[in-house]
């Protein structure tokens, strides 16, 4: 049963706000969703990959005449074949990251293959077993180069180059300069200096990356049914790069099954996937298998600090140094490019603070490992972990109680809009109301006397807190926008009124599961003031929606929902107007509520499918003047601005077995400002797996490579995800306070979990090492780093 | 297909008596999900870690990944189809979608699988031993806490109705 | 992985599983003289929890698979004349539910909550654990720490090696290519204290650390002790020196910490990406001293949970 709409100034019956529940979950909890391995088409083929064993080595020859001999066997093409079939390469670099390089990337290796996992070879067969049969006949004769697999030695010296047309391993610099940091240190009362180390990670969505692809040969049509989140990004890219028109190609992505960035990205083994259904005239599926998912799929958070943080001893901040190293992979993934963790690690470190000096410099470098890009929280979680363990320090130091430090230097609530030391504007935030809410939720002087009592008994237990800001739902002056990317920043939807009085409401951002249908189907019913139930929204398929970008940055709820709420109310003024003409009443003091049309009076004079019925099939009944529309457009963008900002609070409650160095997650809090609160129990469950995917950064994720940049923990017994008995308790309470850049005022919230949860239980950790004079620096934080600070191995 | 070493099985799934010659080397779910249609078990990892091929083979929690077909002859297949065809988690189901224990999907029928067991043994647990519980079926999405509240709400209403299905 | 230099295969591993040939054995002859035929060519399949993931990322090829699961003789959990015998086929949820193991072998029955998780116990056997000899598995350790026997059988005929002998190293056994591991047999031995103790990164996980003690206290001094060690070894390992350090002596804080101060002599750990050397070595310490600790909780009745 629905959730009764409330009046409000948004529509005469509003759902927002309103927990309503998500249709697709009862589907799912059946049995019934319908993933793209679900989906079978007639004659389908399947597609394996041989890829590269080695981190650089060129491809002397290469023989496929036994794969192609094999039983069930239809297509087997090497990347040389495969580039002769496809427009390209790609190169990913964005003109507005000035002085960025990028070598040349074919779908599949040409002459030489730059990370073990790259593709090499495409197999197409009856069966997916089939193709590996044939897979294991394929014979290369590899001659290995040397490999680049660390950060530093990337840039020494003498370091073997990887693109030798690049000249060098750099991808990007970047630096930013405010204020003047070296006089602000040079004068500051306490310096603390630091240097972290942040690991390498993969996103490792349950459902792996999944495309099927088929060409019709007589309508030119090209048709690609996969596990994305951004359908037209998708559209456009293979179309250029298959060279069909992009009006002959639809992308449709059925239920998608878990994705957090890594699928907004494209990939050579998918282009080379749709090259085969075209070259055969075959539906042609390729889904990643778990083994090949760790060496394909994008990876990130591969970074190491220097940082420093200058403060008085009143507590005051002065400014921040901050130095990243940031390690990308063998390419700049096309076309997001791999640059984009440095620049947020830089926009947003020390965010919240007041200080007036700051410095950042960054450096992206290029390693032969599989490439690095946009994954959720992109860049946030080093960032916050970075400032907010050096403002920690600070306090401590200082004795100051790292509360009272964080009051003593946010921006004041009602101080907006301000800048950043950055460079960032920053509007509508509440980093005081967030951080005094936290303070009771968590019962912090409870659990500071709790700690006390604890340590006495030898028991040893750490209090964390972070605060954030998180930049969501970009605006196409923003990178991609100014770069030239190939990205639709502005959203839209499309909103019908169908003959029984039904809402269709076609959208262009796009559901996961975080409930994109259900909020944009909250939106429109509470905007129009008819009841949820008589509204579907429909997303996903390039051919029945909008043009749109797809969800990413947190941005479907702000630039997604805007549309849709400026789309129903455009349908309102229409359905309003013919209803003052049939009923010769002024449409000003009509209304619509619970799907009909009311007067001043609150009486129901038309139910909307009258209006639907005559429209569509009794049209005599109108005036001659009167061409009923009942479909509107609406799109959206943020004009100015490059980000919505976000804000908040985490806290995390710790204990540490400080002989085994073991870290036990006793309770997570989190206190976030999303603006507009559309569904709170689906921005509640997104925290919440927000925060868990970020604690598994900070305790257990790790892409561990050798030297010889050979990943020895690929599989999911050894790369550790976080699982059900090891996680805390997270209780999430929001403040809202509106965006005023749109009407429907909704932030994002999506990645606010993932932004600042490591740096929580980071600060967590140390707070519980202080006695020992020991902290950490490195995540993730594992019994070895814990012991090993302890000086007990 | 020729070359392929195939045998026939007879067995029983979701109440359905089946039979089929499969290739030796099939594992089970994928026999289910490509050769009978029961796409709601998963693949996610096919080396036995994420739980989200879980399903249930003469009435025990297995995983399905790490199963040939060919031992399931002879066998009572029970998938998360049959499960909520036979209503015997109905609550179980109506709790996840009430508290979004759920969000992209795609693990939530091996965890409707492997929750079930408590539900079967019918005692109370503590949320940590709910989630020791499921601590082998992997969820990218939810962070397990509504999940918990999901079965544990469900175990607490089981028990106050005297043990019986509400 | 794989390749190097010219003209050589690549073998790429995917997840379906390469070809072979499979049967489904009816009897245990049929299953001998398959193995006869076949050594090291044939796999066996019991519960399948450790084969299936290797032959589905095709790190494995056997050209035959022997199903055993339909072998009555490999059955059941008997106590019998002081003697525990598990068949090889005895899944681990029947071993962890088993009125008799809680009994008798107390130290198994504290180990089997660490196994896997319930939908692997549900299919895994006692004697693919052995078998496999994984060196992070329970299994083993506590049979090298209970002085299990293990019955061989082939054409040739039926042997017993003890635990001690049968575990070699790295996936390594006494078992030959020909021979069938049957059944396990363990002595009950009264009075003796089991502490079962193991270290994981998360619940389920292969252990990093762990440690399956069994301890003969007389009149509060250690008599005999069985102190095995697992998860830090190529294979489970008996602590000799350790054993020295609290033979003829009461468990106290000092003979404790004598024991683990001399466990670098008993144990030179191997590391790996899931665990260092060094990180495993002294988690073996801090074991060493909980187990014990809680071993000398027990007979003073004091113990904690």
């Amino acid at each position: 049963m629905s959730e009764k709409g409330r009046s409000s100034p948004l529509g005469q019956m509003s759902y927002l706000g309103q927990s309503v529940p998500r249709l697709g979950a009862k589907a799912a909890v059946a049995g019934r969703g319908r993933y793209t391995d679900d989906i079978q088409l007639p004659r389908m083929l399947h597609a394996a990959f041989v890829r590269s064993p080695y981190a650089h080595a060129r491809i002397v020859d290469i023989d496929l005449a036994a794969a192609r001999r094999h039983e069930g066997i239809h297509l087997v093409l090497s990347g040389r074949e495969l580039a002769q079939r496809v427009t390209g390469p790609w190169v990913g670099t964005l003109s507005c990251f000035a002085g960025m390089k990028s070598a040349p990337q074919y779908p599949m290796a040409v002459e030489r293959a730059c990370w073990a996992g790259e593709p090499v070879a495409i197999v197409v067969g009856r069966t997916r077993a089939a193709a590996e049969d044939a897979a294991e006949l394929i014979r290369i004769d590899w001659q290995e180069l040397p490999a680049i697999a660390e950060k530093r030695a990337a840039l020494a010296p003498h370091a073997p180059v990887i693109h030798a047309e690049l000249g060098d391993n750099l991808a990007f610099r970047k630096a930013i300069d405010t204020g003047d940091v070296e006089s602000a240190f040079a004068g500051a009362d306490l310096v603390v200096e630091e240097t972290f180390e942040f690991a390498r990670h993969t996103g490792v969505s349950l459902e792996p990356r999944s495309l099927l692809a088929t060409y019709d040969k007589a309508t030119g049509k090209l048709t690609i049914i996969t596990s994305s989140q951004c359908p037209h990004m998708i559209q456009r890219v293979f179309a250029e790069t298959l060279g069909i028109p992009d009006h002959n190609v639809q992308i449709i992505a059925p239920d998608v099954g878990g994705s957090f960035g890594l699928k907004i990205h494209t990939y050579g083994d998918e282009v080379a996937t749709v090259a085969a259904a075209i070259e055969l005239g075959r539906p042609v599926k390729f889904i990643a298998d778990r083994l090949e998912s760790f060496v394909s799929d994008i990876h990130a958070r591969e970074n190491s600090v220097t940082a420093r943080i200058a403060v008085k001893r009143s507590g005051e901040i002065l400014g921040f140094d901050v130095d990243v190293l940031s390690g990308a992979g063998a390419y700049s993934q096309y076309p997001r490019t791999s640059v984009f963790e440095a620049n947020q690690i830089l926009n947003v470190t020390g965010g919240p603070y007041r200080h007036r000096h700051y410095r950042g410099r960054a450096s992206v470098v290029y390693l032969n490992k599989a490439p690095s890009s946009q994954y959720r929280a992109v860049g946030h979680p080093i960032g916050n972990a970075v400032g907010e363990h050096l403002v920690d320090q600070a306090a401590y130091r200082l004795g100051i109680d790292p509360i009272e430090m964080r009051r003593r230097n946010v921006f004041a609530d009602d101080a907006y809009p301000s800048l950043s030391a950055s460079g960032i504007k920053l509007k509508d935030l509440s980093h005081q109301r967030c951080l005094d809410l936290l303070v009771r939720r968590m019962r912090y002087d409870e659990l500071r006397r709790e700690q006390d009592e604890m340590r006495l008994a030898g028991i040893q237990r750490g209090i964390g807190i972070a605060l954030f800001i998180k930049g969501t739902s970009p605006g196409p002056l923003g990178y991609y926008g100014s770069g030239g990317a190939p990205i639709s920043l502005q959203d839209a939807c499309v909103i019908k009124l169908e003959p029984n009085g039904g809402v269709i409401c076609a959208v262009g951002v796009t559901e996961q599961g975080q409930g994109t249908n259900t909020i944009m189907g909250q939106i429109a019913a509470g905007a129009l003031g008819v009841p949820i139930e008589a509204v579907r929204v429909i997303s996903g398929d390039t051919d029945a929606v909008p043009y749109g970008g797809g969800t990413f940055g947190s941005r479907a709820a702000a630039i997604g929902g805007e549309a849709v709420l400026q789309a129903a109310r455009a349908l309102k003024e229409e359905i309003l107007a013919i209803a003052s003409e049939l009923l010769q009443a002024d449409p000003a003091r009509l209304e619509i509520v619970d799907g009909s049309v009311v007067d001043a009076a609150g009486t129901r004079r038309l139910p909307l499918a009258e209006i639907g019925r005559i429209c569509h099939f009794q049209l005599g009944e109108l005036p001659a003047g009167r061409q009923p529309v009942l479909s509107h457009t609406r799109r959206f963008r943020l004009v100015e601005d490059l980000y919505i900002f976000a804000n908040g609070v985490h806290g995390a409650y710790v204990e540490i077995d400080t002989d085994t160095g073991f870290v036990r997650l006793l309770q997570h809090w989190v206190v976030e400002d999303c603006g507009r609160l559309i569904n709170p129990q689906l921005a509640d469950e997104q925290v919440r797996g927000g925060c868990v995917q970020g604690i598994g950064g900070a305790l257990y994720e790790h892409l561990i490579y050798d030297a010889a940049g050979q990943l020895s923990n690929g599989t999911l017994a050894d790369y550790l995800v976080p699982m059900a008995a090891e996680m805390p308790e997270i209780d999430v309470a929001h403040v809202e306070t509106p965006s005023s850049l749109s009407e429907l005022g909704a932030k994002g919230v999506g990645e606010s979990g993932t932004g600042a949860a490591p740096a929580a239980v980071m600060n967590a950790v140390n707070d519980a090492l202080r006695p020992f004079a020991a902290r950490v620096t490195s995540q993730p934080i594992t019994p070895e780093t814990v012991l090993v600070a302890l000086g007990k191995i | 297909m020729g070359g392929e070493e195939s045998m026939p099985i007879r067995l029983t799934v979701n109440g359905e008596a089946v039979t089929h010659v499969v290739p030796v080397r099939q594992h089970l779910v994928d026999f289910l999900r490509g050769t009978l249609g029961f796409t709601g078990t998963h693949v996610g990892c096919e080396h036995g870690v994420c739980g989200a091929c879980s399903l249930r083979v003469d009435g025990v929690l297995v995983r399905g990944c790490l199963m040939l077909a060919v031992q399931a002859d002879g066998a009572e297949v029970v998938t998360i189809e049959g499960l909520d065809a036979s209503g015997e988690i109905a609550d179980l189901q109506q709790a996840f979608v009430e508290r979004n224990a759920l969000q992209c999907g795609f693990c939530t029928p091996g965890m409707l699988m492997a929750a079930a067991e408590l539900l079967r043994a019918g005692e109370q647990k503590t949320r940590a031993a709910i989630r020791e519980h499921l601590a082998g079926n992997f969820c990218r999405c939810t962070g397990y806490h509504a999940i918990v509240d999901a079965v544990s709400a469900t175990l607490e209403r089981r028990a106050h109705a005297g043990g019986k299905r509400v | 992985m794989a390749a190097s230099g010219p003209g050589q295969v690549y073998r790429e591993p995917g997840v379906k599983a390469p070809k072979f040939s499979y049967v489904r054995a009816a009897s245990l002859g049929q299953v001998l003289e398959l193995l006869e035929r076949y050594g090291e060519d044939a796999q066996i399949l019991a519960g399948g929890q450790s084969l299936m993931p290797a032959l589905n990322m095709r790190l494995s090829a056997p050209r035959l698979l022997v199903d055993i699961n339909g072998i009555a003789a490999l059955q059941g959990i008997t106590c019998k004349e002081g003697v525990v015998r598990i068949g090889a086929l005895a899944r681990h949820a029947e071993v962890a539910t088993s009125a008799s193991i809680r009994q008798y072998l107390p130290l198994i029955a504290a180990a089997m909550p660490h196994v896997a998780h319930l939908a692997v116990r549900n299919r895994g056997t006692f004697g693919g654990s052995i078998a496999l000899a994984d060196p992070a598995a329970e299994l083993p350790a506590c049979a090298l720490a209970l002085d299990a026997r293990f019955v061989l059988q082939s054409l040739a005929g039926r042997r017993e090696v003890a635990a001690a002998d049968f575990f070699k190293g790295f996936y390594a056994t006494a078992r030959l290519p020909n021979e069938l591991l049957i059944e396990a047999l363990i002595p009950v031995r009264q009075n003796w204290v089991p502490v079962f103790l193991e270290l994981a990164r998360r619940h389920g996980d292969f252990a990093i650390a762990g440690v399956a003690f069994q301890v003969l206290l007389a009149a509060g001094i250690v008599a005999d002790a069985r102190l095995a060690y697992f998860a830090s070894e190529a294979r489970p390992t008996l602590g000799l020196a350790t054993l020295a350090a609290i033979k003829g002596q009461r468990l106290d804080q000092t003979t404790t910490e004598a024991a683990v101060s001399a466990l670098p002599k008993d144990l030179a750990p191997i590391g790996n990406a899931a665990a260092s050397a060094k990180l495993r070595l002294h988690l073996q310490g801090v074991l060493t001293r909980r187990a014990l600790q809680q071993a000398q909780a027990t007979i003073t009745g004091n113990a904690r949970p």
